[in-house]
């Protein structure tokens, strides 16, 4: 069979568990691709041949034992952020490049005990940190839709593995739109869950109370079906909240008809590219004629998010990782003189230079005689964003606008400038500060290059975002749009 | 009063910000995060950082008079507690198999104390 591909994994675990066709043919099949595309798009870091056809190997036996899980024998890929036992991860730096986890992170183990198998790992900005994963030290992960485009990041690997339809499904995390800019800009759709619904535990911090762990998919049908797996209270995580996981699949189908849609006026404003504008205003109008009810909301101190995001998130990235000091793992330097510089030096050259950029801005924040001016200031500010998503909600179901300014950019077009590369998430950071769920479906092309629409929701709203996108999609087809080369 | 047009004005400010770092400081904030860097370096983030603190400056037009800082997205949740009991098992080997340098289950460091 040749159309696996374009299959989605909904489809793929059922024909699966039909025996329609066999684990190990299914995952041959996507490490063929994975193989033939990665001197195009560099998407993965590592590829677990062999023991994804173990795996493969053993999910045919479960299946034909009448054993098999919601995802038994379907391939899936990891964002290289997660820890995989046994298997080298990286996260995208020179600091982990010798580095093999000695455990699994919950959401791999709870991926695992469903039964998907792991194809390989996904290129990223270092430590998830940027919006264009071209700080890989494995190099600039490409857009499948063109190649001379960024994918956006940070997991930019995930984004363009699942576009290019490598794997049918990619872990990826989201610390301020790392999982929906990319979705945005590949033409995919990306998945941020409420913060504490999927478990940190082995997923490596950045900020930890931006980063959530989420998925890339071809439709929010495969999210709502992967999200069912990966949600659920885990004892390891100190924030991980302990409330039912809902059947995301069962409620997908739930007519849309009274969905009261908030348009978030700050999100039009100067900056929004126009042609963005009018796909993002062409679905809108799709959402009414489906039965939503449009309504205009102001989320006023909104437009600050970017900088909270800029004093918020280098302060915990810098106390995160001052883990990383060339003792217990990780990069160490060249014959240290004395400890401070083995210190040093390990970490001058094991950190690339936008992360040492956000330790230094981190630093900076919380340093004597500027904590107050900086990083309280901006958990002040933060609190005022969040009581302006509190009172939203207050009047509508949902809030939507545009996933990002503009379509793919040029690689090498915003690296000169962070501030600049900052403004990409301009739109995604709100929901990472309040903790709330947020999707990106794609919703039609500008010169070929997809667009994105964001649905944002309350807190633990995930069923209700996902029936949202999944409405739209069954009204629309640029979900299933594959880049040229690929299709 | 904050709207998007200011953010995005910020982006085009070119101009030299009122505070830029100076290459001591830059120094001593990268002591202070044991971060080795070279001479080359420090000027790209005199020029980054100065221009970073310049666009988070535009927090300071919020009145934030009352607002209790939010340090957490899920406020009321407070932190676990469990039972004083040890579970974790000893792993040290698997763990130190990913450290530099190890002898006698001890990571090793050059010499502290002389």
């Amino acid at each position: 069979m040749s159309d696996w591909h374009t299959s989605t994994l909904t489809q793929l675990a059922a024909g699966l568990r039909a025996r329609k066709f066999s684990s190990v043919e299914l995952v041959r099949a996507y490490l063929d691709r994975i193989d033939a595309s990665q001197a195009a798009l560099n998407a993965f870091i590592s590829v677990t041949r062999e023991q994804a056809l173990a795996d493969a190997a053993a999910a045919d036996r479960a299946l034909a034992a009448g054993a098999g899980g919601a995802l038994t024998g379907v391939p899936i890929a990891h964002k290289d952020i997660f820890c995989t036992q046994g298997v080298r991860t990286t996260c995208g730096s020179r600091m982990l490049d010798n580095f093999v986890s000695p455990y699994d992170a919950t959401v791999v183990a709870k991926l695992k005990g469903a039964g998907a198998i792991m194809l390989g790992k996904t290129n990223m900005d270092e430590f998830a940190m940027g919006s264009s994963s071209e700080t890989s030290f494995y190099g600039p992960v490409r857009n499948p839709w063109n190649p001379q485009l960024v994918p956006g990041g940070s997991s930019g690997g995930s984004a363009a593995a699942v576009a290019a339809r490598l794997v049918p499904a990619a872990t990826a995390t989201d610390t301020g739109g790392s999982i929906r800019q990319p979705a945005a800009l590949c033409g995919i759709t990306g998945l941020k869950p409420t913060y504490g619904r999927v478990s940190r535990y082995g997923m490596i911090a950045f900020a930890s109370s931006l980063d959530q762990g989420g998925v890339l998919t071809a439709s929010a049908a495969d999210a709502a079906l992967m999200l069912r797996e990966m949600a659920g209270f885990d004892a390891n995580d100190s924030t991980s909240v302990d409330t039912p996981v809902p059947d995301y699949v069962a409620a997908l189908e739930q007519p849309l008809a009274g969905l009261k849609v908030g348009l978030l006026r700050e999100f039009f404003d100067k900056g929004l590219d126009a042609h963005n504008e009018q796909r993002v205003r062409e679905a809108l109008k799709l959402y009414q004629q489906l039965g939503a009810r449009l309504t205009e909301v102001s989320l006023p101190n909104l437009p600050l998010s970017v900088p909270v995001y800029y004093v918020v998130a280098p302060a915990e990235c810098s106390s995160n990782l001052a883990r990383f000091d060339g003792v217990r793992f990780g990069y160490r330097c060249e014959n240290p003189r004395d400890l401070l510089d083995l210190y040093r030096r390990s970490r001058g050259e094991g950190f690339g230079a936008e992360v040492k950029r956000r330790i230094m801005t981190g630093t900076y924040v919380l340093s004597a005689g500027y904590y107050d001016a900086y990083y309280l200031k901006a958990q002040r500010v933060r609190q005022l964003i969040n009581a302006d998503f509190t009172r939203a909600f207050g009047s509508v179901d949902v809030l939507m606008g545009p996933t990002t300014p503009t379509p793919a950019f040029a690689i090498g077009a915003k690296t000169s400038d962070p501030i600049t590369m900052y403004l990409n998430d301009i739109y995604t950071i709100g929901a990472n500060l309040a903790g709330l769920p947020a999707v990106s479906i794609p919703c039609g092309f500008v010169q070929e290059l997809p667009v994105g629409l964001q649905i944002v929701g309350p807190h633990f709203s995930e069923a209700r975002v996902l029936n949202a996108a999944h409405a739209f999609q069954r009204a629309t087809d640029w979900h299933t749009r594959v880049p040229q080369g690929y299709a | 009063m904050y709207d998007f047009a200011l953010v995005f004005s910020l982006r085009h400010a070119r101009r030299e910000p009122p505070m830029a770092l100076t290459r001591e400081q830059i120094a001593s904030i990268a002591a202070l995060a044991q971060l080795d860097l070279s001479s080359s370096e420090i000027p790209v983030y005199q020029d980054s950082l100065s221009r970073i603190l310049e666009f988070v400056g535009a927090l300071d037009g919020a009145d934030t008079t009352g607002v209790v800082p939010m340090s957490h997205p899920l406020p009321g949740l407070s932190q676990r507690l469990r039972p004083d009991v040890v579970t974790e098992q000893d792993r040290h080997e698997q763990y130190q198999a990913n450290a530099p340098q190890v002898a006698a289950g001890l990571y090793l460091v050059p010499k502290v104390i002389e």
